[in-house]
């Protein structure tokens, strides 16, 4: 298989069906990684990581240091408050700094839709999009995709609803373009101002009420309803959310199947989800959460590297055999 | 592709009976199946190892605990550009502390492969001894390593090529020398 991720990860929307396997075919064998007794392969020895991160970011964070570390690259952690950034650098200021220093990727999260592919553009160094805005949120939406092939085998043909507030989501974008890419059959279902105008035209159906979405689903993707759309004037009141579209053990009990219940995270328990579903049987999103750490394993590894003249070597003689 | 010129160096018949030789060999070395542990190299070699562990099984009748080790992640050249090499499964059977592993793989060339396979398994723990066996010895060493059980040496320069096939994959027994190829990158 020839096909390459080439310099960074920014969405989903830009790769092909092939190099979304290649992550996922890749993310498998870093499974078992984790669960050695030495957690840790030499593959990035040597490699510096800066995790960029202008936005608060506990599990996405964490889960890309522990990518980080179990590859044996050295990483830096600089966050927006505290750094330079508060003295009113600019983004790439910021990063050339880095770059000055001798660093060989970044792993950003910014609250700007863009912001990733702006700084891929004006650095030599690897970029990973760890969340832009709206924009897209890659890793997420690939830890999605390796949790429910695990789960049922395959994405194709897989019937699979995103629930809440699409509008605001770059996880619901980022899954709409790697579920359809893959085959999967996408909806949405969410209240009329959480849903973005059009978003018929990526080829997702629209179910106005949850309990159709759980009458079509195989697998539901909960999403996390931010506070402050409330009061934004999003929606009435978290208790009417979670009356009109909580995803509830009764709603669940009339579905036709066993639904596979996936969620981003972090809950909000008894507003987007009920916790007997969150903590059920057919709740996968602890195992979403372990699989992050292999998908960005995956990521890092298939990115990282690329030295011309070592490549020349190893033509003349010198690789393994 | 330059000329090439094929030819088999071992066909089904002195295979199997190449591997029968090698599994008295590995049960002489480890002196029994106490505390022997085989380790197959992804991918050959894992097969090469199962067939190994069957024919000591055999023989003892007792059970040999058998892994896998792919050696990607603990490679020397991943910096080089172009594809990745695909990964496979890892698995390694227990702890392997006080054990005598014998690392099974199909060629022996450069010794990176060795070199790499040892690093790795030595973060699974400390094994009381490792050593190599393998089908074909082709030389043209890289480090200092040297297999402990060899099924056949065969004297090759960079250009040519060793190919293993096994039945469980390839749907044959067989190991072809192809002379005067240019030297693959990969593999």
């Amino acid at each position: 298989m020839n096909v390459t991720l080439g310099k960074d990860l920014i969405g989903l929307a830009s790769l092909s069906a092939d190099q979304l396997r290649l992550i996922l075919d890749t993310a498998e064998p870093f499974k078992e990684v984790s669960e050695r007794p030495i957690k840790k392969v030499p593959a990035l020895r040597g490699k510096t990581i800066v995790n960029l991160f202008f936005e608060a970011s506990t599990r996405t964070r964490i889960s890309f240091e522990f990518a980080e570390k179990r590859l044996s690259a050295d990483t830096v952690n600089v966050s927006a408050s505290g750094s330079s950034v508060a003295k009113g650098e600019t983004l790439v200021d910021t990063a050339k700094n880095l770059e000055a220093m001798r660093i060989d990727m970044v792993v950003m999260r910014h609250p700007s839709s863009g912001a990733a592919e702006f700084l891929a553009k004006r650095i030599r160094s690897n970029v990973v999009n760890a969340g832009d805005g709206t924009h897209e949120h890659p890793t997420q939406a690939l830890l999605d995709l390796l949790t429910l092939r695990d789960k049922f085998g395959r994405i194709e043909g897989l019937k699979v609803c995103l629930v809440g507030d699409v509008l605001h989501s770059r996880v619901a974008r980022s899954n709409i373009w790697g579920l359809s890419k893959l085959g999967a059959q996408v909806a949405v279902c969410g209240p009329h101002s959480l849903l973005p105008r059009g978003i018929e035209a990526l080829g997702v159906t629209v179910f106005e009420h949850v309990e159709e979405a759980i009458h079509w689903a195989d697998a539901l993707n909960v999403l996390r309803l931010q506070l402050e759309r409330m009061e934004a004037g999003f929606i009435p009141s978290l208790r009417e959310y979670y009356r009109v579209f909580g995803v509830t053990v009764e709603r669940l009990a009339n579905a036709p199947r066993n639904l596979t219940i996936m969620h981003p995270g972090p809950m909000n328990r008894g507003v987007e989800i009920d916790s007997r579903v969150a903590d059920g049987p057919h709740s996968v999103i602890l195992d979403q959460v372990t699989n992050g750490v292999a998908v960005r394993m995956a990521v890092l590894y298939l990115l990282a590297g690329g030295k011309l003249e070592l490549a020349d070597a190893a033509k003349r003689g010198g690789g393994a055999e | 592709m330059t000329r090439s010129d094929r030819s088999t160096i071992l066909d089904a018949r002195a295979m199997s009976r190449a591997l029968q030789r090698m599994a008295v060999e590995v049960l002489e070395l480890a002196e029994g199946t106490e505390r022997l542990i085989l380790i197959g190299i992804q991918r050959r070699g894992v097969e090469l190892a199962q067939r190994i562990a069957k024919l000591i099984e055999q023989d003892e009748g007792m059970v040999v605990p058998r892994g896998a080790l792919d050696i990607t992640l603990y490679r020397d050249d991943l910096e080089v550009v172009g594809p990745k090499p695909v990964i496979g499964p890892t698995h390694i059977p227990g702890d392997l502390s006080g054990k005598h592993v014998v690392i099974v793989d199909d060629v022996l060339y450069t010794g990176r492969t060795v070199r790499a396979a040892l690093d790795e398994l030595t973060d699974f723990g400390r094994p009381r001894r490792i050593s190599l066996c393998t089908l074909v010895d082709r030389g043209g060493r890289e480090l200092p390593i040297q297999a402990d059980i060899v099924g056949l040496v065969v004297k090759t320069g960079p250009g040519d090529r060793v190919d293993v096939l096994v039945e469980e994959l390839d749907g044959r027994d067989q190991v072809d020398l192809i002379r005067g190829t240019p030297k693959e990158v990969s593999g």
